[in-house]
């Protein structure tokens, strides 16, 4: 893995390498992956990798253009062909009136914040160490007559940033993640879980609770669809609230795409919901730079259902005559910020609680293929799986076959009678994030499917 | 290259390998936005590097590496042999492959102009103007375009002998309008949404495609999406245009017949398979017009290839054929498991840094004799036409899906009539292909390309083909998605 040396030493070569091309600006991005990943299925292991990739990119700022180029080719040789290539790329566009200078720390504030994200226990873990994860999933599995699968991934990345007004930030984390599968002739259980310490990482625990669905959901009853309580697990929270993130981004009002357009200031959602953006929350991973360097800071996107404040990247804070928020996308791209580090305010109302408070509902552990149906309503599609069952008496009665679902986020949002504790969260639709269990009226299915 | 793959062969024979390959690739990509009157980005890039696959003791291994020195090399071969004897302790099996014969061969995908070889400007200039006439439309408040080229190279080398170099040209292109009104927000896509057409093809193919030529009428349908009636939600009979019935292809039939699904060994993830072996050569599918076939020949379909990348000949494989489920796309390590003698040549990586998985190659629905699509208009009483995708979903086992399109017109009498916005349709899998009863003759038929499947733990992304002609299904549900 690339040290910050090495990454500051790639950084400093193709900006002196621009300069000596007298260029307006260089900014260089360095990133590194070392992260290996063991699948297995059936009961074996049916896939393992260990792949190792390094790439560079620049941007350079010409004579009002720019162009980005990247290559995986770090040696001095190959980072000064990107330089020379990029120069080329760059005088063959047009000029833009709208390119900002590159950004400069010194006239910006201070250096970006590092946060410390690395386990050097976890990034060292090799195949037998996730052998060995494995090997004890699958025995917890078939200790119980369950079929096991799932992967168990660990390594560590970097990424590094400099420009040629002085910018340098570097990030280095280490990262594990586990999903467990469990199923039985006609039922299944979930469980997943990422974190920069491999050492928080249960798996033994995730296999019995993965294990205990797949068992309570056997022979799964076809109940009907339509509106009904949902309790949903932090997971399948996560998995519907990714397809509001980017709602909040400044671009994304600019571009007249966002469900909050005209609401930024107004209550859109319920009292209960409160969501910042914190690159530093204790159980947020990442960077606290953005894609342009600048430092990441804690924005309150919603307070109690109040449309608070969007996150900006440069060229979208002077649209909107304000401070970038530190959120910037790698330059140049149409998509300007987004928000990376969601935290959703929990409550303190366990799962427990829920079912129990529950007279007829539905308690979902996992969501799956979610898409938009209407960008305007915030209406999703998407199923139910692995985990889903009938509540009624304030108990778990039974598993139930798999739902479709077409549910405006907005109103869902509005709909929420109780909110868990807030954890780190890993789905499938997006990154992880800290979010609680809820428990929502309301919820529309709106059919079934055969499992 | 060859001399690097020959020492990593020699080395994981040296190491107790039973089985090694590696594949040597080398990616030169292009990728273009607009947005409105500017240049969202242009982002240009190289990738090199290796991947090696090892078999030690009947587990997999793999390991790559960028740095392409004999030392680096005999490092990732080493990396991969301990990662492949880790797996050999979690095995119910040793894994199995099917025999291939060894190639010695070049093959080059067609193309007639180079991409890389037109100037930046020349594009630039093709999406701005598209973006110019797409912005004349009073209400258009969002007016996109892209291009990506890709130009690939690959070589392949096995312990079992075989040698293939082959290169890949694709390109894809495509522009986009929005309008937004006062509580609704409409968009329109050409050649198709989420980044337009993609194929296995050089300039030629943005030449054809148009894109300023079909930007207005693009930009006056998403404005007057804006205030047509909503599609009604009730029963009626759908005819699907051929890109929307590409994606329907690609999820109900292409995903459902990977065979590492249908074994359970996606599970986690992507999901299983209905289709499950038990019901190879006995369930009906899709009704007697319906016939399926999974093809790596198709010249000029983004997901052929002259050999995958565990060195099998390309192919082409009947899924269903008649309307029976008869076969699956299969790799070399699962076919015995269903009795397969061969494998059906479908495994690929996204790049040197990934393992190859079961993906599909083209997927496509043949045509059927119902001659134009105006002639299929003509022959409905009354339903819905329904064009560009706009959302699709599907559960993991590929029984309930639900997608909606861009736009839609109602059927009345045999006449197309009024523009209907939000139009949704859904169902399960094999009842709505056995309503199907009519698919329009060859003159209608598109080879799509889906560039974006993903699959696989890291994900993988993939490019497909789907060649399909409009069809007709009776008795769908439609207008769901928007009851809530």
């Amino acid at each position: 893995m690339l040290t910050r040396t090495q990454c500051r030493k790639i950084v400093d070569l193709a900006i002196a390498h621009g300069k000596a091309k007298k260029v307006d600006g260089v900014e260089v991005i360095v990133s590194a992956s070392d992260v290996a990943t063991s699948r297995f299925a059936n009961n074996s292991m049916t896939q393992n990798q260990s792949p190792s990739a390094v790439s560079v990119s620049v941007r350079l700022l010409v004579d009002g253009r720019q162009a980005r180029l990247s290559t995986d080719q770090t040696s001095a040789a190959g980072v000064r062909q990107l330089v020379d290539d990029a120069v080329t790329a760059a005088r063959l566009l047009e000029k833009d009136p709208n390119l900002l200078p590159l950004y400069s720390p010194a006239g910006n504030g201070s250096a970006p914040q590092a946060v410390r994200r690395f386990d050097a226990r976890t990034a060292r873990l090799g195949p037998d160490d996730r052998a060995a994860a494995i090997r004890s999933i699958i025995d917890a599995g078939k200790a119980r007559g369950l079929n096991a699968s799932g992967v168990y991934a660990s390594g560590s990345a970097v990424q590094a940033i400099g420009n040629s007004e002085g910018l340098f930030a570097f990030h280095q984390e280490s990262e594990a993640e586990c999903s467990v599968t469990m199923t039985a002739p006609d039922s299944s259980g979930w469980a997943k879980a990422h974190n920069p310490k491999a050492s928080l990482i249960d798996v033994t625990a995730m296999a019995q609770s993965a294990a205990d669905k797949a068992l309570h959901s056997a022979s799964p009853l076809e109940i009907e669809p339509g509106h009904y309580t949902v309790i949903l697990e932090p997971s399948a929270v996560l998995d519907l609230l990714v397809f509001l993130w980017y709602d909040f981004a400044g671009t994304c009002h600019t571009d007249k795409l966002s469900c909050f357009l005209d609401k930024v200031g107004t209550k859109a959602l319920g009292d209960n919901i409160t969501i910042h953006d914190d690159a530093y929350h204790p159980l947020q991973a990442g960077s606290c730079f953005d894609g342009e360097g600048l430092t990441r800071k804690q924005i309150t996107l919603v307070e109690n259902g109040l449309i608070k404040n969007l996150v900006h990247g440069r060229r979208s804070a002077r649209v909107f005559g304000t401070e970038p928020t530190g959120h910037g996308v790698v330059e140049p791209s149409p998509m300007g910020e987004y928000p990376l580090n969601l935290v959703v305010a929990g409550g303190n109302t366990s799962l427990d609680e829920m079912i129990r408070t529950t007279d007829r509902g539905i308690l979902l552990t996992r969501v799956w293929y979610v898409r938009e149906v209407d960008p305007t309503a915030k209406i999703v599609t998407g199923m139910t799986r692995d985990g889903t069952f009938l509540v009624e008496g304030g108990k778990v009665k039974c598993g139930v076959k798999n739902f479709r679902f077409n549910e405006s986020l907005i109103e869902m949002l509005n709909n929420v009678v109780a909110l868990g504790p807030a954890v780190r969260t890993a789905g499938e639709e997006g990154f992880p994030a800290v979010v609680p269990a809820m428990k929502v009226a309301n919820f529309n299915f709106a059919s079934t499917t055969k499992f | 290259m060859r001399a690097l793959a020959e020492h990593a062969l020699n080395v994981a024979d040296q190491l107790g390998a039973s089985y090694a390959d590696i594949r040597l690739i080398e990616q030169e990509f292009q990728l273009i936005n607009t947005k409105d009157l500017s240049v969202a980005g242009v982002n240009l890039g190289t990738s090199l590097g290796a991947g090696i696959r090892v078999l030690c003791s009947g587990g997999w291994g793999f390991a790559s590496t960028q740095q392409l020195s004999k030392a680096a090399i005999e490092k990732a071969v080493k990396r991969a042999v301990d990662t492949a004897r880790a797996s050999a302790r979690c095995l119910e099996t040793p894994v199995m492959l099917a025999p291939e014969p060894a190639y010695n061969a070049v093959w080059v995908s067609p193309h007639t102009k180079d991409p890389f070889a037109i100037s930046l400007e020349t594009k630039i200039g093709i999406l701005l103007e598209a973006a110019r006439l797409m912005k004349s439309v009073k209400g258009v408040t969002l007016a996109q375009g892209s291009m990506t080229f890709i130009r690939e190279k690959k070589y392949f080398a096995s312990s079992e002998g075989s040698r293939i170099q082959q290169t890949f040209i694709r390109s894809s292109c495509g522009i986009e309008a929005n309008a937004t009104g006062e509580n609704d927000r409409q968009r329109r896509s050409y050649p198709n949404s989420a980044g337009g057409q993609n194929e296995l093809a050089g300039w030629e193919m943005v030449e054809k495609w148009d894109l300023p030529g079909n930007a207005q009428r693009l930009a006056e349908e998403a404005v007057a999406l804006l205030t047509a009636p909503a599609c009604p939600q009730g029963t009626t009979d759908v005819i699907l245009d051929s890109s929307q019935l590409a994606l329907q292809i690609h999820e109900s039939c292409g995903h459902p017949s990977e065979l590492d699904r249908a074994l359970g060994q996606e599970i986690n993830f992507a999901g299983a398979s209905f289709l499950t072996p038990d019901k190879l050569g006995k369930l009906q599918y899709g009704s007697r017009i319906v016939n399926l076939v999974a093809d790596a020949t198709a010249p000029g379909a983004l997901g052929s290839f002259g050999f995958d990348d565990e060195g099998v000949q390309a192919q082409r494989v009947y899924l269903v054929k008649d309307g029976l489920f008869c076969g699956y796309l299969s790799s070399r390590d699962t076919a015995h498991l269903i009795g397969l003698g061969r494998s059906g040549g479908a495994m690929r990586s996204e790049s040197w840094n990934r393992v190859p998985i079961i993906r599909m190659t083209n997927i496509s629905l043949e045509p059927g004799s119902a001659g134009s699509l105006a002639d299929l208009i003509a022959d409905t009483r009354d339903g819905m036409l329904m064009e560009t995708n706009k959302s699709w979903s599907i559960d993991n086992l590929r029984y309930n899906f639900q997608f909606s399109t861009e736009i839609a017109w109602e059927i009345k009498n045999g006449k197309r009539g009024r523009m209907l916005k939000n139009a949704s349709y859904g169902g399960i899998t094999p009842s709505f292909w056995n309503s199907c009863d009519a698919i329009c003759s060859r003159q209608e038929y598109i080879e799509w390309g889906v560039p974006n499947c993903g699959k696989g733990q890291p994900m993988q992304t993939m490019w497909t083909g789907h060649g399909a002609a409009p069809a007709r299904f009776r008795n769908v549900q439609v207008g769901m998605a928007h009851a809530v």
